[in-house]
């Protein structure tokens, strides 16, 4: 156990060195570059030329990396040009963070409070026209591009329901503590804050909800369909159990394993979607930040964000892996 | 040298042009402008911001976004005229030259105060020009004290690159005198622009002002620019909140000249256009800048107040002659002015009050020339032309860039859609290359790879070598307009012009070398005119919108 | 079997199990009783038939800003529906039916080019690993790991990104370097199933090549789970276009048009024109259903779970 999570934990390592590799070769190796985003369109080949020494971007692009693994391991890794211009990339990503754990947990749990009963519905009957309907429709959801089905909640939803469609909270005077905006509020005891950002939390949870939504519905339902058959259920159906009892005590408990494995499986999709989400609702998350990196070409930002994002990738599915060991164990003596 | 100095390439305006001009609330400024009925005292105003401000010390700004909350914060000593981009006198009450145009005597206001309590004075105006010319190090950057370096040139330990700038005397509390070591016609206008404001000496000590740092790929700012920018303004720094992304502002309570209405301005970041737009809608904010032009009548007959800015930029088709070789004969540039129905592109593609170019500025520049007849799209007349010029099968690298806006250029892909339409019907074909403005554009628009390229300018201020100094003032411009032998004359022409102190022959000089563009050289297709606007909630009164994006807030009121 | 249960790898290696020649026979008997693979059969069997028809169907230019005439952007307006153009015109006075319907072609070339690139990197990739072992399968499979421990949107859109002039092969390229790891796991999988499997052992004992086993036995053996992910693949590559479109990312000359591009490149007159969004989507969404309802029906068709 021990020694397959300090493998998983070197490869990490390993991942992470070659992909920062990569991206600050092709950081470099862009036209114009650091350079170009510094001094945009008024650059001069003089002041291009005097920048590119100032900075040191004419040394070897080894010595380069290594330079900026140095300044890396004492936390500084570059300064943003297009996010947030002069704040650095560490900076940014932590502001950020929360803000896109937040909307991640709220969208998992609408996928959650929504996928799981109707994935077991449809499992109970299956072959109904109920369970035909939920699982096309599961599969529409698949089909509807996110940012579209966001703008659709923006445009039509926010002026119908009255909620509000950017931004994490309105200017109000809120005391941050930890950076999670609802929590803050819980923490001072401003309520108001709280409900705020609940409030700003809705909408986009709602959109980026469709992307684990799909994937919650058809693996509960699968797993329900699996567990339905087995021989335990059966046993227990035959003892006379009570259908709620049989629910709640067996098919619900057995079929949540591959459903929470699922769930935590997911991180990866919620950071592709959050990137398109975010932008729509201008959610001010790491989501946002790669948005708007992309699109001001923002080099600094975009490789630290890429970096962290496949960090907490990986580390969420050891943590998935290693947690589903533990609460099953036949698969620990694998 | 001085021109050269001051001609550097800005040909295109820069994100900062979006703002570059100063803020100047002087008492009598203040007095003049009414803003309709007084309006309310106090609340707050929370304006949608598009991208985050990098800093809050205006002299190593160089955005838009950076110098709409340091104007708010900032004078200098002379401003704008609101709603003009002539000069006006602002912590300078007036100046004077002497006949060479080198000398220049600012008298100044008196019991004005910055921020921290500390006085405003000679001693103060001739610490900050003191700071600006002893840049040292990182600082001396062109990504970092941009603006210096676009109008006053070098700094005092680069002999190489001399300055405009000589010295600063204070001769008593309230005069300060400011030699040049030659004559403009940009001065003293450049020091109504944002980044020339005055900050408190003591702040700028306290706060390190000046320990700019290069790191890894980047700059660093100190305290100063990050947290305590001390200016003389009618309001004063606040907080910025960066993980709700706002900016606060309240009154200057202490103000010299009439006190702000508003308790307190918040700059909401919203990076996302319809973001804004729904925010506006939804009442989280009161009011944005550069609304979409097509929403602009949705947005009044919902009740907004849109307030048109005068235009104050040009949008061109830039030509450049270098790679080929038909380019650099007039008769086909001429041909691809006569094919291009800019009348119609201007009615269908660019907001209202848009109007077709006739030359490379706006009216209400000096040395406009009113003479200059608009050229009418004609197919059969460019046809005809491109054959003399044996030019049939014209083959052109047309590059339009792609994620973004300016406001001249609302939509490079509808624009270019429009252009490159009506050129082929004229029979020329193209190789279209779209490129990031930012990631390979505008460097290869640099780098003279394209024939065709769209671009434009917004000026900075109402001089003419703003303009066509800043276009065709070199020969290696972005339309190396070198290869041709009228290049050099050009150049020279507009040198002579900048250099003259006598304002009406100087005018004179601008309106021949505008008409000698026009119809001997044509260096490139000046295609429109178009004002950008800002967007108000109907209760926010008082702001007067700029065409210098030059909008102060401390005459604004809410409700 | 470690405990590799990452979303991606688990889900690879399940489909690279299902791979076998008697599987395919059975499962496509199943396959053609059901209702659900008819529905995407049909709607993909139309949307190729349109797309190829494109150049026929479409009325006029796509490219031609016949209606220049009627946009004006200051009014916001764009041409109405009007006699000769049922959808109107869209921001350049372009027929706007013309453009969807060439729009498909654009579109299909886009999942295709996508797909068949992500297949053929996978394919060499996957080859090499699974029929050569050893050292070639880490180093091999070193590399693939490494891309799947990215979130493979993320990686698309940076992929996009690194590309100073970007085009519509810039975007099939960005899509399809996403799924070559995807089919070379799936491949090397598939293939060491079947290494120690009778067919194969038995050919091995005959003495035949090993390139020839490899070629003849293996990879067709193996075509079952590709063509499902494959199915897949399609679905997601012209979603995730039209994701790059809407992040700047994507073909910037739309002349020729693609559906996701015209949906990402709307995004600033939704509210006023939401039907230049709409049309795109819902096309989006329809062929993108077809393709998943037939790539899942494949999948559970071909699971050997399911054969009970």
């Amino acid at each position: 156990m021990l020694r397959y999570t300090i493998r998983r934990l070197v490869q990490l390592v390993g991942v992470v060195l070659v992909l920062s590799l990569l991206l600050f070769a092709w950081l470099r190796l862009l036209p114009g570059g650091p350079v170009s985003a510094l001094l945009g369109e008024r650059a001069t080949p003089e002041s291009r030329e005097a920048l590119t020494k100032q900075l040191g971007l004419d040394q070897p692009i080894f010595i380069q990396y290594f330079k900026f693994l140095g300044r890396a391991a004492t936390g500084d890794f570059g300064v943003s040009t297009g996010v947030q211009p002069g704040d650095s990339a560490l900076d940014i990503f932590l502001q950020r963070f929360p803000a896109t754990v937040e909307l991640s947990f709220f969208a998992i749990l609408i996928a959650i409070a929504v996928g799981v009963p109707l994935g077991y519905l449809s499992a109970k009957r299956r072959g109904s026209w109920f369970d035909n309907l939920s699982v096309v429709g599961s599969l529409i959801g698949v089909a509807v591009p996110v940012f579209f089905l966001a703008y659709v909640l923006k445009d039509v939803a926010s002026s119908a329901l009255g909620l509000p469609s950017s931004g994490r909270q309105d200017a109000i005077d809120a005391t941050r503590v930890t950076g999670f905006f609802t929590l803050d509020g819980v923490i001072t005891g401003e309520w108001d804050a709280t409900f705020n950002a609940l409030e700003h939390l809705i909408l986009p949870a709602i959109a980026l909800a469709t992307i684990p939504f799909a994937v919650i519905f058809r693996i509960t339902r699968a797993a329900v369909l699996d567990v339905l058959d087995e021989d335990f259920v059966r046993t227990a159906e035959s003892k006379g159990l009570t259908a709620p009892v049989i629910r709640r005590r067996h098919v619900l408990r057995n079929a949540m394993l591959p459903v929470v494995t699922t769930i935590g499986l997911q991180t990866g999709a919620l950071l592709s979607g959050a990137v398109l989400t975010e932008k729509v609702f201008s959610f001010a998350g790491v989501g946002e930040a790669l948005a708007i990196g992309f699109e001001r070409r923002d080099y600094p930002v975009l490789l630290l964000l890429i970096i962290m994002a496949t960090i907490v990738y990986v580390v969420v599915n050891l943590l998935v892996d290693l947690s589903y060991a533990l609460i099953d164990p036949r698969i620990r003596t694998r | 040298m001085v021109h050269s100095v001051t001609a550097r390439r800005r040909w295109v305006a820069a994100i900062g042009f979006l703002s570059v001009s100063a803020l100047a609330l002087s008492g009598c400024a203040q007095s003049q402008r009414d803003s309709g009925g007084g309006g309310k005292q106090g609340g707050t105003l929370t304006f949608g911001a598009a991208g985050a401000p990098k800093l809050f010390d205006p002299f190593y700004a160089t955005d838009g976004e950076t110098f709409r909350v340091s104007r708010q914060m900032y004078e200098g000593l002379v401003g704008f005229k609101p709603g003009t981009a002539e000069v006006e006198p602002a912590l300078a009450t007036k100046y004077e030259s002497s006949a060479d145009g080198k000398t220049w005597t600012f008298t100044l206001k008196e019991g004005v105060k910055f921020h921290d309590g500390t006085a405003f004075n000679a001693e103060a105006v001739c610490f900050n020009f003191e700071r600006w010319y002893n840049q040292k190090g990182a600082a001396q950057s062109d990504a970092v004290s941009q603006y210096w370096l676009d109008n006053f040139g070098g700094f005092k330990d680069t002999p190489d690159k001399p300055s405009l700038y000589k010295s600063c005397t204070a001769k008593d509390a309230k005069t300060a005198v400011i030699e040049l070591n030659e004559a403009t016609s940009q001065f003293p206008s450049v020091l109504g622009f944002t980044s020339f404001s005055i900050s408190s000496p003591e702040a700028l000590k306290k706060y390190d002002a000046d320990n700019v740092q290069a790191a890894g790929d980047a700059f660093t700012y100190p305290a100063y620019a990050n947290e305590h920018p001390t200016g003389t303004g009618p309001f004063k720094f606040s907080k910025y909140d960066k993980a709700n992304n706002t900016v606060e502002l309240v009154r200057n309570e202490d103000y010299h000249g009439t006190k702000a209405k508003l308790d307190k301005i918040v700059f909401k970041i919203i990076p996302d256009e319809t973001a804004r737009k729904q925010a506006l809608k939804a009442g989280d904010i009161d009011g944005y800048d550069l609304p979409n032009a097509a929403d602009w009548a949705g947005l009044k007959s919902d009740g907004f107040n849109v307030a048109i800015r005068p235009a104050f930029n040009v949008f061109y088709l830039g030509i450049n002659q270098k790679n080929n070789p038909k380019l650099a004969d007039l008769k086909v540039r001429q041909a691809i002015m006569y094919a291009i129905n800019r009348e119609q592109l201007v009615k269908s593609q660019l907001p209202e009050g848009a109007k077709v170019a006739t030359q490379f500025m706006p009216d209400t520049v000096n040395g406009y020339n009113k003479d200059i007849k608009e050229v009418k799209y004609d197919l059969e007349k460019a046809k005809s032309l491109l054959k003399e010029a044996g030019a049939e099968n014209l083959k052109l690298k047309f590059y339009w860039p792609s994620e973004v806006t300016r406001p001249y250029m609302p939509s490079p892909k509808d624009l270019f859609g429009a252009i490159s339409g009506d050129l082929q019907k004229a029979g020329i074909t193209f190789d279209v290359v779209t490129k990031p403005w930012n990631g390979g554009y505008l460097t290869d628009v640099d780098n003279s790879i394209p024939d065709l390229f769209l671009l434009g300018w917004t000026g900075d201020n109402g001089t003419a070598h703003n303009w066509v100094g800043t276009f065709f003032g070199r020969t290696d411009n972005r339309f190396n307009t070198g290869v041709s032998p009228w290049g050099a004359t050009l150049k020279e022409a507009l040198a002579k012009a900048n250099a003259e102190p006598d304002e009406a022959k100087r005018t004179k000089q601008y309106e021949e070398i505008n008409k000698k563009i026009m119809e001997e050289y044509l260096p490139a297709i000046p295609i429109s005119h178009s004002p950008p606007a800002l967007v108000f909630k109907s209760d926010v009164k008082g702001v007067v919108p700029s065409p210098l994006t030059d909008e102060k807030f401390g005459s604004a009121s809410k409700g | 079997m470690v405990l590799g249960l990452s979303s991606k790898k688990e889900k690879i290696d399940g489909l690279a199990e299902s791979s076998g020649t008697s599987l395919a026979a059975s499962a496509w008997k199943r396959l053609r009783r059901s209702p659900v693979f008819l529905t995407g059969a049909v709607i993909i069997g139309i949307f190729i038939l349109i797309s190829l028809l494109s150049p026929w169907l479409a009325p006029h230019n796509p490219a031609d800003p016949m209606l220049i005439d009627q946009v004006v952007k200051a009014r916001n307006e764009i041409p109405p529906a009007q006699p000769g153009h049922p959808l109107g015109g869209d921001l350049q006075g372009r027929d706007f039916l013309s453009r969807l319907l060439v729009g498909s072609q654009q579109t299909l070339i886009v999942g295709v080019g996508a797909t068949l690139i992500g297949l053929s990197g996978g394919l060499i990739l996957g080859t090499l690993a699974g029929a050569l072992g050893g050292w070639v399968d880490s180093v091999v499979m070193r590399i693939v790991d490494v891309m799947l421990s990215l979130p493979s949107l993320l990686l698309a859109f940076s992929i996009a990104a690194m590309f100073a002039r970007p085009s519509q092969f810039t975007v099939i390229l960005a899509v399809a370097i996403v799924q070559i790891p995807v089919f070379a796991r799936l491949l090397r999988g598939s293939m060491l199933a079947q290494r120690h499997s009778d067919h194969v052992l038995a050919a091995t004992a005959l003495g035949v090549k090993k390139g020839a086993i490899v070629f003849r036995h293996m990879l067709p053996n193996s075509l079952g789970p590709v063509i499902v992910q494959s199915t897949l693949v399609l679905a997601t590559a012209i979603i995730e276009a039209a994701a790059l479109s809407f992040l700047g990312l994507g073909n910037p000359d739309d002349r020729i048009p693609e559906w996701g591009q015209m949906l990402g490149d709307v995004q600033k007159v939704f509210d006023t024109h939401p039907h230049l969004a709409a049309w795109p989507a819902i096309c989006i969404i329809i062929v993108a259903l077809g393709f998943t309802l037939m790539g899942e029906t494949l999948r559970e068709a071909l699971d050997p779970k399911n054969r009970r």
